[in-house]
């Protein structure tokens, strides 16, 4: 097992390489960074040439994935544009911890931008992914014991219209219904914008309050989508010959669901679930944006919009390293709900 | 003698999209204590589902008990609540089943697999449980009892998984085992050793057995008293020996007749009974076998035969008389 751990490990060092190039030649054709810098008046060409070799953006693709990836303090760079390389480099490379600087948060460093952001979006989703997990583990269950019934159907109908929904609907439609007419009829009212009321402050019933409807939009999708692979892994499950042997064994019901079965439907919605995850660091795009909360899915729209490379790349190797270290720990946890599957 | 099982015109369907499936069309036997009774017929005859709906392990929907009763122990096990069955499950009544492969749960050792319905049904303590465990593993023939019980079923061949199966049946003791063609899918030597088994734990405790196979060969050697199966009727019930010499149904002439022996020439090819059994989704009609009776005359068009004595422990369910050819009389 832990043989199998390195391995899989060393097995995710050239798969991130990979990632990194391509992202790398996507980003370069992202946009122009400089474009936007002078505010609203355009950047003027000789600015713009100091810029570029501030940046390092004069150098070739190769060079500056090279010096993004080890760093450029063992060379010597040309940042008074004489031709002249005198310069020592600065950077250490993202190999060694260094992600860069923002090109447009005034030089700030990438891994600062990020982690004033991080803790948002943590709360968001973890609160999002449990509710998506133990709604949709409650509905899909109930859903598929009462196979055909009322409410299954009702269940899977609303499900299949949730499922079938964008979330910016269901966000605005929320926003609607809980802040707009409930103020309208005098009822109490949800926030809609920001993590807490600058007013007030930022106070932990304060987030609570402004977490309600984003995580409401967020889960109401992967909710219906998990309830309905969970109610068919679960019928599936139901009709195997060792449920009937643990009937034919006069178990309670309720043993024979969360041990006998649970247990075996839980491969595959581990699966799911391990795959998903990862994604959680990436935020919520559209959620984020249509609630002003200051998350990742946020900052990742903002850069990219600008053309921020170190951001953006830094945003997106953390969520691919996250992508394969979760791909493990889904096999170790595999390994260990089905006694059938060994690594060596 | 008090029968320990009696069961009375059981109807059981099944509703599907292409209509009803008429898998079981009101049969009615009876189970005397300590005594073996076996089940025979073809594939689709109705002895599992038969022997499913008594045990409440038919799925609803698409199954459905129309009708009959089931008495044991003065309760009718048709109308019991889902509470009271479970009490009956596992302790009075236990099960084994065809697939040994596939019945027992694959993510669970076979020591909880073992130890859970001793807890349930005996209040055992996890201890206890484990010991007793331990000890009905030995007595299946299981070696090395104590280790295994930390293994998963994939680590067991065909056979052994078996042999598990009939240790959780009889680890509370039942009254009853229904062993629903438990040697199917094990080859002939298992077979052999399963059987063997299964009569012995039997002898030692007086337990009546329901043997459901369709393996002719296998009933001579164990049963008491044999009912033969065909769409869902009974249409022969009686002692093994009676049946063996005089069998009275045309189809179980068929039966008897299409067993390979080993005192037939070789090169002679095996004997098949004519045609093959009606469609379950027609409502039944008439005689059940007539399309594949040689003997049949118009009446079995009309009507099914009801079934009638013959002696005193053999009865049939035919028009005809088999030794003269004529219908019968009333």
């Amino acid at each position: 097992m832990i043989r199998y751990i390195i391995h899989r490990i060393l097995q995710g060092i050239p798969l991130l390489f990979f990632i990194s190039i391509i992202l790398f030649l996507l980003m370069m054709n992202m946009g122009d960074p400089i474009a936007t810098m002078g505010g609203r008046t355009t950047t003027r060409p000789a600015d713009r040439e100091r810029l570029k070799r501030q940046f390092g953006l004069d150098k070739p693709i190769l060079v500056q994935y090279v010096y993004w990836l080890i760093g450029n303090d063992w060379t010597k760079i040309d940042l008074d544009g004489d031709g002249i390389a005198e310069t020592k480099g600065q950077r250490h490379g993202i190999l060694r911890g260094d992600f860069g600087y923002s090109l447009v948060n005034r030089g700030k460093p990438v891994l600062n931008v990020i982690g004033e952001r991080l803790p948002n979006t943590l709360i968001l989703m973890l609160a999002a992914e449990l509710v998506i997990i133990l709604g949709s583990l409650l509905v899909g269950v109930y859903s598929a014991l009462h196979q055909y019934s009322f409410t299954d159907h009702f269940i899977t109908t609303l499900s299949f219209i949730g499922y079938s929904m964008p979330i910016f609907f269901i966000a605005l439609l929320s926003m609607y219904i809980f802040a707009v007419l409930f103020k309208r009829w005098g009822l109490p009212y949800l926030p809609t914008v920001g993590m807490f009321d600058p007013q007030i402050g930022k106070t932990t019933s304060q987030v609570l309050l402004h977490m309600i409807l984003p995580v409401f939009s967020i889960s109401a999708i992967s909710l219906a989508a998990y309830s309905r692979y969970i109610r068919s892994t679960m019928l599936e499950v139901m009709n195997q010959d060792y449920i009937r042997t643990a009937k034919a064994k006069g178990l309670p019901k309720r043993q024979i669901i969360y041990i006998h079965a649970l247990k075996n439907a839980s491969l595959p919605i581990v699966t799911v679930i391990g795959l998903d995850l990862p994604l959680l660091l990436g935020g919520a795009v559209v959620t984020e944006r249509i609630f002003a909360w200051p998350g990742m899915g946020r900052l990742f729209l903002d850069h990219v919009e600008r053309a921020d490379l170190p951001v953006v790349m830094g945003i997106l190797m953390l969520i691919s390293v996250a992508v394969v270290v979760f791909q493990i720990l889904t096999d170790i946890v595999y390994a260990w709900l089905d006694p059938r599957i060994r690594y060596y | 003698m008090h029968p320990l099982l009696a069961v009375n015109n059981l109807v059981t369907q099944f509703v599907i999209p292409e209509g009803i499936v008429y898998a079981v069309n009101g049969i009615s036997f009876r189970v005397n204590p300590g005594e073996t009774l076996a089940v025979v017929g073809e594939s689709g005859c109705g002895k599992s589902v038969s022997m499913l709906s008594l045990m409440g392990l038919i799925p609803t929907p698409p199954g459905k008990i129309v009708s009959g009763e089931a008495i044991y122990d003065g309760k009718n096990l048709l109308a019991l609540k889902d509470e009271e069955m479970e009490k009956i499950r596992g302790k009075e009544i236990a099960m084994v089943f065809q697939d040994p492969m596939t019945s027992l749960n694959p993510v669970l050792t076979i020591g909880k697999q073992i130890t859970e319905a001793l807890i349930c049904h005996l209040g055992l303590t996890t201890a206890e449980a484990r010991e007793r465990a331990i000890n009905l593993l030995d007595m299946v023939g299981i070696p090395e009892a104590q280790r295994r019980l930390e293994d998963y079923p994939h680590q067991f061949s065909g056979g052994m998984r078996q042999r598990v199966m009939i240790a959780m049946a009889l680890s509370c003791e039942p009254n009853l085992l229904i062993a629903d063609e438990p040697t199917t899918a094990l080859d002939v030597t298992i077979q052999a050793q399963i059987v063997e088994l299964v009569l012995r734990l039997k002898q030692q405790r007086n337990m009546a057995v329901i043997w459901i196979t369709h393996d002719l060969g296998v009933v001579a050697g164990i049963a008491d008293r044999v009912n033969v199966m065909y769409a869902g009727l009974i249409v022969e019930e009686a002692n093994v020996d009676e049946l063996y010499e005089s069998p009275n149904h045309p189809y179980t002439r068929g039966l008897l007749g299409s067993l390979p022996r080993i005192d037939r020439r070789r090169d002679r090819k095996l004997i098949a009974i004519p045609g093959s059994p009606p469609s379950l989704l027609v409502k039944p009609k008439g005689c059940p076998f007539r399309s594949r009776c040689p003997i049949g005359k118009e009446v079995c068009q009309m009507e099914a035969p009801k079934l009638r004595n013959v002696s005193e422990n053999h009865r049939v369910a035919c028009w005809i008389d088999i030794s003269s050819g004529e219908q019968i009389s009333g």
